[in-house]
C-alpha cells in the first residue's frame, strides 16, 4: 500500500522538473522571438531597396535576362524546405514538411522533376528516413541565420539555375524554376507555411508598370542593363532566401513558446491529478490501518472470558 | 536647393539615413558624383569608398564590398553587403 504513495510521489517530482525545463525553454524562446524578429525589421531595408532596383531595371528597360524569362519547357524544378534544426516546437516542422510534399507532389504531376534543397536538422532527418535524394542540405543555423548563411544557399541555388536542364548542354543538368517552401511569421500567434516561387522572377512591387503610351523615365544604366541586372539578381535570391530564413527563425521560436507552455500547463495539470491521487491513497492507506486496529481490538475484546 | 534623400543600407541593416548635398560612390565604369536633381540612375558599385555630404550633421565616410546604387527622384540608395563606416557616425552605427 505505501507504495503505491511511493509512485505517485515520484511521477510528481519527475513532472515538476519537466514542467521546470517546459517553463526554461518557454523562456528562451520568448526572448529569442524579439531577437528574431528585430533581425527581420533590420534586413527589411536592404531587401526593399533590391526589390525596387530589380522592379525599376525589369520595368524600365528591355533588358532580356535569363533569370527574369520564363523558360519555355520546365523539366526540373528546386524545392527549398525550411525547417528548424531542433524539435520542442509543435507541428512547425511537420506543417512546412506538409506543404513541401504536396508541392512535390503537384510538381510531379505536371510532369516536373523535383529537386530537394533542404534546410535544418528536422527536415534532413525526414527525407533520410525516407529515402528521398537531397540535392544538397544546410543545418545548424535555423535559429539565428545570418547574411552568409543565406549567401551560400542562395548562391547554390542560382548556380543550379544559370545551368539550366536541357540534356543537350551536356554534364550535370540544372533546374528551371526555384519554389521555397518556409514558415511566414504573420504574428506572434499565426504563422503560415508559404510556398513561393524565387525564379523565375515574378516580381514587380511597388513600381507601376508603365502603360504603352506613357514614356518610360530615362533611367541610366552602368555598365548596361544587362550587367546591372547579373549583379543584382543573385542579391536580389540572396536577400528573398534570407528574409525566408529570419522569418522561419522567428516563426521557429514563436511555435516553440507555445509548444512548451501548452506542455508546461499540462505538466501542471498531471501534477495536480497526481497530487489527488497520492492524497486519495494516503488515506485509503490510514483508514485501512484503523479498520484493522479497531478489527483487532474487537477480536481481542471478544475473545478476553470476562 | 533640394537635398538628395540619402539611404546607406546593408544585408543585416540600415546603416545611415538622411538628407545629403552631395554623394559620392565608386562604380564599376569609375567614380561618379550625385547632385540634387540627378536622373534615375542605376549603377552596380565596386569595392570602395562612399561619400556622403550630409546636410545636417557630419559628413560620413564608409568603406564598402560591393553593391549598386539607385538613384530615382532625389531619391539615393546605396545597398551594399559589407560596410564599414569610419568617423563619428560609424562609433554610434557599429
Amino acid at each position: 500500500m505505501a507504495g503505491q504513495q511511493r509512485v505517485y510521489k515520484q511521477r510528481i517530482g519527475s513532472t515538476k522538473s519537466m514542467q521546470q525545463i517546459f517553463r526554461a525553454m518557454e523562456l528562451i524562446a520568448t526572448s529569442r522571438i524579439a531577437k528574431a524578429r528585430a533581425a527581420v525589421t533590420a534586413s527589411t531595408p536592404y531587401a526593399r531597396a533590391i526589390t525596387r532596383a530589380v522592379s525599376a531595371v525589369a520595368t524600365y528597360s528591355d533588358a532580356d535576362h535569363a533569370l527574369t524569362t520564363e523558360r519555355a519547357e520546365v523539366r526540373r524544378s528546386a524545392v527549398l524546405v525550411v525547417t528548424s534544426d531542433r524539435g520542442m516546437a509543435g507541428a512547425y516542422s511537420a506543417s512546412v514538411l506538409r506543404e513541401a510534399e504536396r508541392l512535390v507532389a503537384r510538381l510531379r504531376e505536371e510532369g516536373r522533376e523535383p529537386v530537394l534543397y533542404v534546410v535544418g536538422r528536422k527536415g534532413i532527418a525526414y527525407y533520410r528516413f525516407r529515402r528521398r535524394d537531397v540535392a544538397q542540405e544546410w543545418s545548424g543555423f535555423s535559429e539565428s541565420p545570418s547574411f552568409d548563411d543565406a549567401r551560400e544557399i542562395g548562391e547554390a541555388l542560382v548556380e543550379q539555375f544559370v545551368r539550366s536542364s536541357s540534356p543537350e548542354d551536356g554534364g550535370e543538368p540544372g533546374v528551371d524554376e526555384i519554389h521555397v517552401v518556409s514558415t511566414s511569421f504573420i504574428s506572434m500567434v499565426t504563422q503560415e507555411p508559404q510556398v513561393n516561387r524565387l525564379l523565375p522572377l515574378e516580381v514587380v512591387e511597388g513600381v507601376e508598370p508603365p502603360s504603352a503610351d506613357e514614356l518610360l523615365p530615362l533611367y541610366d544604366f552602368e555598365p548596361s542593363p544587362e550587367d546591372v541586372l547579373d549583379a543584382l539578381l543573385p542579391r536580389y535570391i540572396t536577400s528573398r532566401v534570407h528574409n525566408a530564413l529570419l522569418q522561419a527563425a522567428a516563426s521557429e521560436h514563436a511555435a516553440r513558446q507555445r509548444a512548451m507552455k501548452t506542455a508546461g500547463d499540462n505538466a501542471e495539470d498531471l501534477v495536480k491529478m497526481y497530487t489527488r491521487l497520492a492524497n486519495q491513497a494516503r488515506q485509503a492507506e490510514i483508514t485501512q490501518e484503523i479498520t484493522e486496529i479497531v478489527g483487532g481490538a474487537d477480536a481481542l475484546a471478544a475473545s478476553s472470558p470476562s | 536647393m533640394a537635398a538628395l534623400n540619402v539611404e546607406l543600407v546593408s544585408a543585416e541593416r540600415q546603416v545611415w539615413a538622411g538628407g545629403a548635398s552631395q554623394l559620392r560612390v565608386r562604380t564599376t565604369e569609375g567614380d561618379i558624383g550625385v547632385l540634387p536633381g540627378h536622373e534615375p540612375f542605376l549603377a552596380v558599385l565596386v569595392d570602395g569608398e562612399v561619400r556622403i555630404e550630409a546636410t545636417e550633421g557630419e559628413s560620413l565616410t564608409a568603406t564598402i564590398g560591393g553593391g549598386f546604387l539607385s538613384v530615382d527622384h532625389d531619391r539615393a540608395v546605396v545597398v551594399a553587403e559589407d560596410v564599414d563606416v569610419q568617423g563619428a557616425a560609424g562609433s554610434a552605427s557599429r
